[in-house]
């Protein structure tokens, strides 16, 4: 019996699994003719066994889309970007001061997106880079915090990751982040909803195939926030978790959740050797 | 076998009854990997087999099977085997464990169970995002027909 189930199965890849192959394998990414771009490289350690080679979501994407984010002038998001370097240099809250007050200008903040998620020692947890911009919101500057996703925490994501473009992920696993990382790293492997699916299903196991009209990629987070042309506005990490465990007929747990944090900081560390190169266009 | 005489019978006989003669998810009898009998007893319409494979809002069997068998309807997914020939591969009982609970057969496998209402984590009510209702009975992913239809339109893909 369980021969015979391994001589079918064993046909049909043989006679189809050549179909699998990607928009342009061999594509590179360099935005304004002179931000190089890694997309694809060598795994990071701790993905031994699972993956040999990282791949950005911009690999997956279709020549058009990949084109819009190789010029800022084409690329939506750089509209949001104008945005935050606008709200960068404006005081906000009962101490009257703008973020520019403390960080000088939004360059000077390169290298800071790489290592996100990460450890916050006052806090004794682990903040996103949107959680971070909320303490400073609330604690130094005496201003409301931004929802997790809202447009005004997007658009200043997307400034933070615009200014450390081409500069590798580099999210730390270890030390005080690393039972979080765990947590993490159980939640994208635990297979969920009706369709019992998990993110490795799709990410792990199947990039580069088609799950009806989607091309599956990696789903690397180096590219967020992204510019999702479907919704025409920028979408957060978080956000798009949501859409996919949805997609698996699942309770999803919300935006701004441990689980999602926690799933945020291991995704990324999935990505560690990338480059930053949010805001991304993708379809 | 039994089952199916009574369902039959149930209908000639224009009682109506032949639904309650169904087999419920939790009753369905595997041998190994096989369904021998028909959940419903009614044979399947292999045309409405199809509409619910190619249909997003029914099987979505397409999303990740691609056929020739229905190469008019777009977008073909590549997670699973392409399944012309299909039906040559699989006897009756075997298509109808495949699509009722693939995992029996194929460990692990990713192909979700289509006729199974528990062992789930974090069961969503369909594509909301929200908890299945507490209390509510669950509903398969296909009904016991649903089952029978695509397991007569899979034995008409042979080669
Ligand atoms: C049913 C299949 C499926 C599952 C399960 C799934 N995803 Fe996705 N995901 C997709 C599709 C389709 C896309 C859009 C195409 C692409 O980029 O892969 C996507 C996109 C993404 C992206 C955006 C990638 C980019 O470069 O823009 C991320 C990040 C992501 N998924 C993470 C996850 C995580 C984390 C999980 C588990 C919690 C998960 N996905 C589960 C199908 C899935
Ligand atoms: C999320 C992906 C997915 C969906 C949806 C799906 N399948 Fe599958 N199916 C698979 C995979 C993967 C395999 C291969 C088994 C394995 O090795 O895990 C498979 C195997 C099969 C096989 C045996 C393969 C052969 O041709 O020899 C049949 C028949 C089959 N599926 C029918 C269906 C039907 C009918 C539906 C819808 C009611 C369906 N599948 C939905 C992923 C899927």
């Amino acid at each position: 019996m369980k021969a015979k189930l391994l001589t079918g199965i064993a046909a049909a890849a043989l006679a189809f699994g050549a179909g699998a192959a990607m928009a342009d394998e061999d594509a590179e990414l360099v935005i304004n003719g002179e931000i190089e771009i890694v997309t694809k490289t060598a795994a990071p350690a701790h993905l031994d066994g699972a993956l040999d080679e990282i791949m950005s979501g911009w690999r997956f994407r279709d020549d058009t889309t990949q084109a819009m984010q190789m010029d800022d002038f084409d690329n939506p998001a750089m509209l949001a970007v104008e945005d935050a370097l606008e709200i960068w240099a404006t005081a906000d809250g009962s101490e009257g001061k703008s973020c520019m007050d403390c960080h000088g200008a939004a360059e000077d903040m390169a290298g800071v997106k790489p290592v996100y998620p990460k450890w916050n020692e006052a806090a004794g947890e682990v903040y996103t880079l949107q959680m971070q911009v909320n303490d400073c919101r609330e604690n130094r500057m005496g201003a409301e915090p931004w929802k997790v996703d809202a447009s005004d925490a997007l658009a200043m994501e997307g400034l933070l990751s615009s200014v450390s473009r081409g500069m590798p992920m580099n999210v730390a696993i270890d030390g005080p982040a690393q039972s979080t990382w765990e947590q993490g790293k159980e939640l994208y492997y635990t297979r969920t909803g009706q369709l019992d699916l998990s993110c490795a299903t799709c990410h792990e196991q199947n990039y580069g195939n088609m799950i009806r009209a989607d091309h599956l990629s990696m789903g690397m987070v180096n590219g967020f926030p992204t510019y999702r042309l479907k919704d025409s506005k920028l979408v957060g990490v978080q956000s798009r978790f949501k859409g996919c465990v949805r997609d698996t007929r699942a309770e999803t747990y919300s935006p701004g959740s441990p689980e999602f944090i926690a799933l945020e900081l291991y995704v990324a560390s999935r990505a560690n050797g990338l480059s930053v190169e949010g805001p991304a266009v993708r379809n | 076998m039994k089952r199916t005489m009574i369902a039959l019978a149930a209908f000639a006989m224009g009682t109506g009854a032949a639904f309650a003669e169904e087999t419920a998810p939790e009753n369905v009898s595997f041998d190994g990997y096989e369904v021998a009998e028909s959940l419903t007893g009614v044979p399947g319409d292999p045309e409405k087999g199809r509409e619910i494979m190619t249909n997003k809002s029914a099987g979505n069997c397409i999303s990740c099977h691609a056929a020739e068998a229905y190469a008019d309807v777009p977008f073909h997914g590549e997670v699973g085997p392409v399944l012309d020939g299909a039906g040559d591969r699989w006897s009756e009982a075997e298509l109808r464990g495949l699509v009722v609970n693939a995992k029996m057969a194929f460990d692990g496998t990713v192909m979700p169970a289509f006729y199974k209402t528990d062992g789930f984590t974090r069961l969503g009510d369909a594509f909301t995002g929200k908890a299945w209702p507490e209390g509510e009975p669950v509903t398969p992913l296909l009904t016991a027909q649903e089952v029978e239809d695509v397991v007569a339109y899979l034995k008409t893909l042979t080669e």
